[in-house]
Parts: C-alpha cells; sequence; structure tokens
C-alpha cells in the first residue's frame, strides 16, 4: 500500500549541518532552557479557546445521539422540540438530503447524521439548533426516536464471524480491508529457527480525552466562511470544507485559536464541521457546538484497538531470526483514513530497533459497533513498540537470559545508519541504540536491583520487585509528501514567513498548528539564532488561520520541531543575508566584514563604525537607500520539504512494586533517556517526554474504552474512564542523549509522540518481570489491580498444584 | 425561575437575573465575559472550572449561580495583582507546569486554595491537593514543581491572600 519512493540522504555523518553564519556573536537560543513567550496569556485567563469566542447572535447547536450501537431508525418525532422556547430549528438526516459527507476511505464515507441506521452509541442523529445552549439541550432531549435494534457487533470477533451482517453501507463484509505486506508469511524462516514462540498482544481501545472537548463556531460574512475550531491542521480542514462546500479556499477561512490539546484525535474531521456550517448558513447567524466531556468520550476519534498475532523464530543467543505479524486493527463504525492506515505504520515500525532476519507482516481493518478509531497520540507506532519490545523480554525469559542482554544482541549499529529496514522508504536515521542503553544503565543500579528483586521474591511480607526496559524507536517528521499524500494531506512539507518590522521586531507566521507544543517559543528560537541574535522578546510567532498563514499543513506526527523548524530557519536565513547586504550598504564595507551583536551591526576592524538592527529594518523599507536590485522590505517565505522521516528513539526503564495481597503497582522509579537529535528547549523538551510517558503510563496501568456485551460504552464519562491524576503518576527522571539527524539541517527528530510510544512496555515488562518467577509471561493492559491479582492468585494455584501432585 | 444575585467577583460587585439551573460556570463566561474558567467535563472531575469561592477552591460546574448569591468570588482573572503575576501563576510559568493551557486557570486555582489551606505542601500533599483537576499534557512533575516554586517565592499572593481574609473576617473560612 505504502510503496513510498523516498530519497535516501546523499551520505551518512554530515550531521546537523547548518548554514553559514557570519560573524555571530551572541549565544546560542537553539538548547536554551526559556520559559515560553505562550505562558502569560493562558496564566492570566486571556487564552482564546474556541468557547471563549462569542460572536453576535451565536446560536447554539446540540445532537441527539444514538443509544444503540446498532439499530434501525424507526421514526423520528421532533414537534414538541421545534416548538420550544428558542428553538431555531430541528434537523434530521433526511431533512439535510444532499449534505455532503465526512471525509474517509473513498465509497465508505460517513453522512454527518445518520442514515436510517446507528451504528455506535453516540451516533448523531438529528441535530437542534436554539438560543442557547440551555435551551438547545433541553430541545434535544424533547426529540423522540425510536429504534429497531440490530445485533450489535462490537468485538472484531462478532465482526468477523462467518454471517455477520456488514456495517458499513456497500461493503461485502467488515473487514474493510485485507492487506498483505509481505509476499510471504516467513513459515520456512519460522520453521528453521531453533526457538519458536507465539504472543497475542491487545493493544487496548484509548480515549484521547484533551482536557479541552471538541467544539467549533461557523459563521458566513458575505461568501465567506469562517470556521473557528480546536483542530490540529486548520488548513486541511479548510481545504476539505472547501470542496463540500464549493467554494473557492479564499472564501473558506479555518482558524485554530488557542487548542486545549489534541492528541491526534484533533486531527479527524468531525460532521460538526459540516452541520455549524450549513445551518449557520440557513439562519444567517454563528453556529456554536462545544461538546460535553460524556459526548467526546463517544464521539471524538479513539485510538489504538490493536490485536496482534506474533511468530517469533529465534536462536540460542536469543537473536531474533523471523518474526510474524498478523494486525487485526478495530476501525469502529466508520473507517478514518488515519485509522485504517495506523498498522501499516505499526507493522514499519515491528523490527524496532532490532536486525531481524524477516520479517512477515499482515493487517485487516475491520469494522465494529464502536467510536471511529483514528490517531491517538503515536497513532501506529507505540502499538509496534509495545509488540517488539514485548517480544524481547519473551525471548530473554524462555531462555533464561537476561532482557538487556537479548537487546543488545540484536541492535541494529550505530555504524550501520542510516539503516534501510526490509520496507521500502522506512530507513532509519542516525542513532545510537546501544550507547542510549548504556546511558540509561549508567543511571541505574541494574545490578543491584536485580538483586534486590531476587530478595523479595523470598520474602513475603515485602512487595515483589520488577525491572522493565523500554529500548524502541518510532518515527517522527512527518512527510514527506509521498507518504502524507497518503493520509489525505497535500503534501508533507511546511512553511513559515519572517518578517522584520521597521523597527527591527519579527513576526513569523508558520503553517503548523500547535496545542501545547510551545512552538511559539521553540521557532522563536530557531529564528532568534538565524537572524543573528534578534532578541526572543522582539519576536512573535502567528499561527492557525487560513486566512493569515500562508499555505501549511498543521502539528501531527511529530513535525513541528524537524519539518517546521527547518522552513524558520531557512526563512530567517534569507531575512539575514538581506540585513547583512543593507548593513553592509550603509557602512560602506564588504558583506564578509559585517558582524552581528544581536540588535548592533558593526564592520570586523574598524572600531566604531556600527549600525542598529533597527536603522537597518528601516531602511530596508527605504528604496532610495537600497543597494542597487535590491527589493523592498524584509519578508521571506519559505518551504521546507523533509527528505525522509526521522527516527526518534530512547531507552526507558520502569521500576514497580507489585504488592502480593492486592496487585497493586507502585511505580518506584521512572528512567527515560531520549534521543530527539537537537533539542531546541530542554524545558519543552521535558514537559513533551513527561506528558507522553503520563499518557504511556497510564494506558498499562489505568486506561481502556470499554463496551458491554450490547455496545453499551461503559467509560462514557471521566468518573469511569480512568485519565490519571497526579497521585497517579510518579516523578519521572528524564535525560537526553542527542544524536542528530542527516534528514534535515536542524538535525532534530521529534519529540511529542516518545513518550506515549515508549512508556507501557516499560511498565508491562517490569511487572511481568517481578511476577515471572510464578510463571506469568504475559499481562493485558490496562494492568488493573484486579488483573495482577488474579494472574498472581492463578499462576500460584498452578504452582500448588504441582506441588502436590 | 428566576433570581436576583449579587456577588462580588474579582473584586467587583455584580447585579444579575439568572435562571435557577444556570451553572455559576456559565454565569461567569457567558455573563460576565470571563472566559478563563474553563469546562472540561460533565462530572466534576476535571477540575478546570475551579474558583475560589470565599475562600474556598470549588468546581464552578456544580454551583449554581443562584445559589453562589453573596459569594466572593476570585477567577484566574483576578489571581494577578497591579499587573504582576501571582507566585502561583509565576511558579507555572517558570517550571512549564502548563502545555495547552485548558486544564490551567484550574490547576492555578486549586493550587492556590491548597496554598491557603497548607502553606507549605510537600510534593505528595501538592499532588494529593489538586487530585481534583486533570491534565492531559504535562504528566504532573512539572506542576508540582510549579508549586513548589511558588512556596518558595511567596505563596498565594495578594489577590488571594486579600480574598482569603475577607472571608476569613466574614467568619466563612
Amino acid at each position: 500500500m505504502y510503496d513510498v519512493p523516498l530519497r535516501t540522504p546523499e551520505r551518512p555523518g554530515r550531521l546537523g549541518r547548518r548554514p553559514r553564519r557570519p560573524g555571530r556573536l551572541m549565544a546560542s537560543m537553539v538548547g536554551a532552557t526559556v520559559v515560553r513567550k505562550e505562558d502569560p496569556a493562558l496564566l492570566t485567563g486571556r487564552g482564546r479557546f474556541v468557547d471563549d469566542i462569542q460572536l453576535p447572535g451565536t446560536a447554539y447547536l446540540a445532537y441527539v445521539r444514538s443509544p444503540h450501537a446498532h439499530a434501525t431508525i424507526t421514526s423520528i418525532d421532533s414537534t414538541e422540540a421545534a416548538g420550544m422556547p428558542g428553538v431555531l430549528g430541528v434537523w434530521s438526516g433526511d431533512d439535510l438530503q444532499g449534505l455532503p459527507n465526512c471525509r474517509s476511505i473513498p465509497g465508505m464515507e460517513r453522512p454527518c447524521l445518520a442514515p436510517g441506521t446507528v451504528r455506535f452509541v453516540g451516533e448523531p442523529v438529528v441535530v437542534v439548533v436554539a438560543t442557547d445552549r440551555y435551551r438547545a439541550a433541553d430541545a434535544a432531549a424533547a426529540v423522540v426516536v425510536d429504534y429497531e435494534p440490530l445485533p450489535a457487533l462490537c468485538t472484531i470477533e462478532q465482526a468477523m464471524a462467518a454471517g455477520a451482517a456488514p456495517i458499513v453501507p456497500g461493503t461485502a463484509s467488515n473487514v474493510v480491508m485485507d492487506q498483505p505486506l509481505t509476499e510471504d508469511d516467513a513459515e520456512a524462516e519460522l520453521a528453521a529457527a531453533p526457538h519458536r514462540s507465539t504472543l497475542r498482544i491487545r493493544n487496548q481501545r484509548l480515549a484521547a480525552v484533551p482536557i479541552e472537548p471538541g467544539g467549533c463556531v461557523a459563521t458566513w460574512e458575505g461568501g465567506t466562511l469562517t470556521l473557528y475550531a480546536t483542530v490540529q491542521a486548520p488548513h486541511p480542514v479548510r481545504n476539505e470544507l472547501a470542496v463540500m462546500f464549493g467554494l473557492p479556499q479564499h472564501q473558506t477561512r479555518v482558524v485554530a485559536p488557542d487548542v486545549g490539546g489534541g492528541f491526534g484525535a484533533k486531527a479527524s474531521f468531525y460532521p460538526e464541521f459540516i452541520l455549524t456550517a450549513e445551518l449557520s448558513r440557513r439562519l444567517s447567524r454563528p453556529i456554536k457546538y462545544i461538546e460535553t466531556r460524556s459526548e467526546n468520550l463517544v464521539s471524538m476519534t479513539h485510538g489504538r484497538a490493536q490485536v496482534q498475532d506474533l511468530d517469533i523464530g529465534y536462536d540460542d543467543e536469543g537473536r531474533l531470526l523471523a518474526l510474524r505479524v498478523a494486525i487485526v486493527q478495530d476501525v469502529g463504525a466508520w473507517p478514518d483514513p488515519t485509522g485504517t492506515g495506523l498498522p501499516t505504520l505499526t507493522v514499519f515500525m515491528s523490527g524496532g530497533c532490532y536486525k531481524i532476519g524477516k520479517i512477515a507482516a499482515s493487517f485487516r481493518s475491520v469494522a465494529t459497533n464502536t467510536t471511529p478509531i483514528a490517531a491517538y497520540r503515536g497513532a501506529g507506532r507505540p502499538e509496534a513498540a509495545f509488540l517488539i519490545e514485548r517480544v524481547i523480554d519473551l525471548v530473554a525469559d524462555e531462555l533464561g537470559l537476561d532482557p538487556v542482554d537479548v537487546r543488545r544482541r540484536n541492535y541494529v549499529q550505530p555504524e550501520e545508519m542510516p539503516f534501510a529496514t526490509q520496507w521500502p522508504g522506512i530507513i532509519y536515521d542516525e542513532s545510537d541504540y546501544p550507547g542510549l542503553l548504556d546511558a540509561l544503565l549508567s543511571h541505574l543500579d541494574y545490578d543491584g536491583l536485580k538483586a534486590e528483586a531476587a530478595q523479595r521474591r523470598d520474602d513475603p511480607s515485602r512487595p515483589l520487585l520488577g525491572i522493565g526496559f523500554s529500548t524502541f524507536v518510532e518515527m517522527g517528521g512527518f512527510g514527506p509528501s509521498p507518504l502524507f499524500e497518503q493520509f489525505g494531506y497535500i503534501g508533507g512539507w511546511e512553511s513559515s514567513t519572517v518578517r522584520m518590522n521597521p523597527d527591527g521586531s519579527v513576526v513569523i507566521s508558520v503553517g503548523t498548528s500547535p496545542h501545547g507544543q510551545g512552538h511559539e517559543t521553540a521557532f522563536a528560537q530557531i529564528a532568534s539564532d538565524a537572524l543573528g541574535g534578534v532578541p526572543m522578546e522582539r519576536i512573535t510567532v502567528l499561527h492557525g488561520d487560513t486566512q493569515t498563514v500562508q499555505e501549511g499543513i498543521g502539528t501531527m506526527g511529530s513535525r513541528g520541531i524537524p519539518v517546521c523548524g527547518p522552513a524558520v530557519q531557512k526563512s530567517s536565513d534569507g531575512v539575514r543575508r538581506k540585513l547583512i547586504r543593507i548593513a553592509a550598504h550603509m557602512l560602506e564595507a564588504s558583506e564578509d566584514d559585517i558582524q552581528q551583536d544581536g540588535e548592533t551591526f558593526s564592520v570586523l576592524g574598524t572600531p566604531g563604525s556600527e549600525v542598529s538592527l533597527a536603522e537597518v529594518a528601516l531602511t530596508a523599507y527605504k528604496p532610495h537607500k537600497l543597494p542597487e536590485g535590491m527589493d523592498i522590505g524584509l519578508q521571506v517565505m519559505e518551504y521546507y520539504e523533509p527528505t525522509n522521516l526521522s527516527y526518534p528513539s530512547g531507552a526507558h526503564a520502569c521500576v514497580v512494586e507489585v504488592d502480593r495481597q492486592t496487585g497493586r503497582v507502585t511505580i518506584v522509579r521512572y528512567v527515560a533517556v531520549d534521543d530527539c537529535g537537537t533539542v531546541i528547549n530542554p524545558l519543552t523538551a521535558r514537559g513533551q517526554v513527561e506528558g507522553g510517558l503520563a499518557q504511556g503510563i497510564a494506558q498499562a496501568l489505568l486506561e481502556e474504552v470499554v463496551y458491554d456485551a450490547d455496545g453499551q460504552p461503559i467509560t462514557s464519562t471521566l468518573v469511569d474512564y480512568a485519565v490519571p491524576g497526579a497521585p497517579d503518576i510518579p516523578a519521572m527522571e528524564t535525560h537526553h542523549f542527542e544524536t542528530k539527524t542527516s534528514f534535515n539541517p536542524l538535525g532534530a527528530k521529534g519529540l511529542g509522540e516518545s513518550g506515549a510510544t515508549a512508556g507501557p512496555q516499560a511498565v508491562v515488562n517490569a511487572v511481568v518481570d517481578a511476577l515471572s518467577h510464578l510463571g506469568v509471561r504475559n499481562l493485558d493492559m490496562p494492568m488493573t489491580p484486579f488483573k495482577i491479582w488474579t494472574a498472581m492468585r492463578a499462576a500460584q494455584q498452578e504452582i500448588d498444584q504441582e506441588a502436590t501432585t | 425561575m428566576r433570581h436576583d444575585v449579587t456577588l462580588r467577583v474579582n473584586g467587583v460587585q455584580t447585579d444579575d437575573t439568572v435562571e435557577s439551573r444556570q451553572l455559576l460556570v456559565h454565569y461567569l463566561r457567558d455573563t460576565l465575559g470571563l472566559t478563563g474558567t474553563h469546562v472540561g467535563c460533565d462530572s466534576s472531575n476535571c477540575g478546570a472550572c475551579t474558583v475560589l469561592l470565599d475562600g474556598l477552591a470549588v468546581k464552578s460546574c456544580t454551583v449554581f449561580t443562584a445559589a453562589a448569591d453573596g459569594t466572593d468570588v476570585l477567577t484566574v482573572e483576578g489571581l494577578a495583582s497591579d499587573g504582576e503575576m501571582s507566585p502561583v501563576q509565576e511558579g507555572f510559568r517558570q517550571c512549564h507546569g502548563l502545555q495547552c493551557g485548558y486544564c490551567t486557570p484550574g490547576m492555578l486555582m486549586s493550587a492556590t486554595g491548597l496554598l491557603l489551606d497548607v502553606p507549605e505542601p510537600d510534593s505528595d500533599e501538592i499532588r494529593t491537593g489538586l487530585e481534583g483537576n486533570l491534565c492531559r499534557c504535562t504528566g504532573y512533575q512539572m506542576i508540582v514543581e510549579s508549586v513548589s516554586w511558588a512556596v518558595e517565592h511567596g505563596g498565594v499572593g495578594a489577590a488571594a491572600r486579600s480574598h482569603a481574609d475577607r472571608a476569613a473576617a466574614a467568619g466563612l473560612r
């Protein structure tokens, strides 16, 4: 499917090559710990999130959602609702014939309102608009919908069973995609291996739960549609809305204001984008929709939801000779283009940091009567890292080897980088996996911990101790364009415009659309350096508005720094070249002799001959004072197309205690060493790692979206869905190990998804290690106390039984 | 049914007529335009809507405006004094205690409420004290450090202190 012609870098080892910076004297801002430019507004209640946007005359949209997982709609009575005070209208799918569908795989597009049949609990059936949010909710509650229930197919087993009715209209089966990714199944290699094991992994369904739920406001002014929406990628939403409404793109404006977290789920396209736009057009007033958390937990796309069947062939030393990966991806009731692509990314990364003789892979994407699945922090790569890191520990356990030794024996070596995996175009950039492991071990007294764990096993008065490792590699820096096109984006590049004002201050607009990552600060750091030391406080970074920002793609796939960073650098370089030229002209010196010290230009070896940045900047706007032939102004726009994906990696360790009586896990230590290449800002880098780890640790111990046998979600509020609180997450120790990538000029690999990718298996490996003497080989996430207690008890009973026979 | 209410919000007296069922968070956001207080759930779990009400941190999504009649409310907009962020706000900035910023107003108010009750909490007490506030971005450790920073740099700050003193003088704290 993704047969991507990616370019290999010309040669390895030219790491982090940067353009020449003549005569720059200031200390580098890249790499400096800098507090964020974003914070003062957010800390004083002056942020502007979508529900804070209050346009005159705004009306509120509310949904009537399906209470059934699968049912035929037999009647809809909205008479009472339509007559309630403040109600401006009530519409069902039938009332909105001709409305465009949400984007998906061609032929499987999702209608905005359920068309005669509902396919998951929470699917919108009827939409109500009223003058305030309370009245809209009242009216939605007064709509009476009758249903004839259909069999609910809520598990992949049910959906794939013989005779199961297809859920998605127009499909012949619930297996909506069935894809072998290799020519054979590696049976010969597996059969020839000295040892062979199998493992089934369930990577459970998760909810992204950004603390700001989904929402949008649509308004029309003249012929221009404006949608304010809490999204990660305003330009792609604009492109889609323009097609759906038959508008030119210049009359379709999408604004992502402050966005309260996204984690991948706000990169999907939601029915309310179309419905608020259409109903705003019909009612000639702004329409706002803000989902409640209970709606968010059934409406916003979920993530993960893979079952993987693994067959592993290995030798006596634990070297991996062959691996077969068969993935079943639950895609929910309406296949999302990202959701169906997730297993491809999992397969690409299924070899992890290791050289494996042969990997055979296939996947099936299966529709079920559940909330659609799409990206969630890591999107396909955490599922890969989890599987291969569990495989390594399983092999170590089977052979009685130390999992650290098994890792070392299988690593791709630093001198082999860039390393072409068996997957076309998937080429790992510069990394040092053994070095990362060494760095990790330098922070751990591993031998001491192992001795302690052994002692604890024989001391029933103390909790069991386990040590788990996760040495991972994932993908960052999405594009390049040939790959990113296949996820529905027009390209995989990113853009930046740097404009220096006549007073020497700087406004930068970028095509990424951050939602907590700190781009305003990081890009200002990059620009400050590239502009020769313009102070951070003299730089403003804008983003998220398709009408004022040049073309852009958005923020996802750990692409902000590795893809947009070089665009910022290139465009800043362009402005700096102009500054130097103007300064040289003003000082009647050669460009090569111009030195810049922040906001002062001087001539090398000519004391007193200097001109301020503001004077140079002002001159740029006075054509009669410019060098012959130079254009007016100081504005440069650049696009940057990455040559390839980048491959952030790391080595993490988790030390846990397991309570023998209750099965409760306590994380005693969590140590992370990450290689994201160039670190722009250690403060925000730490925030990315720790935040991702919290999600990874929560996947291991707490979180799961659960449906009952009838397809009712039983985790549809924050009472039931276990987002961790402060007491649930340990203090973490984070370190960096910098191997710059040669795949982009900044040398940065991206970091946003590393924690979520690394965390789960570190915790699971630690808990399985703590219980391995009982014969426990595997545990499904989330490892609740009850699940662990059950496993411990079953294992102990088996031991006791063996002792008596 | 409608009710006449009088509140003191960030030091300013407000008089309004509100519906019985209106939540305080909607009064603050929609009527007063104080949009710094956020809504993140519908089950009182997330804490994004936390404000100080008569000196106590409360979730303004679980208080009716009518029930708040006569109270003194401090929101995130009122934490700074004389244009100077409070030590808690500054601590979050110095220690990167926020990323997307959506949970942040509630975190700041809960942290301020905690420091009013326990002026020098250790990190476990901070974690327990902020248990009712969810953050999906930071992983909490940097929030814990932010609150510790505030403890070392003057505590709750002048605005929250005088808010709490008023509540104490009225016998409410």
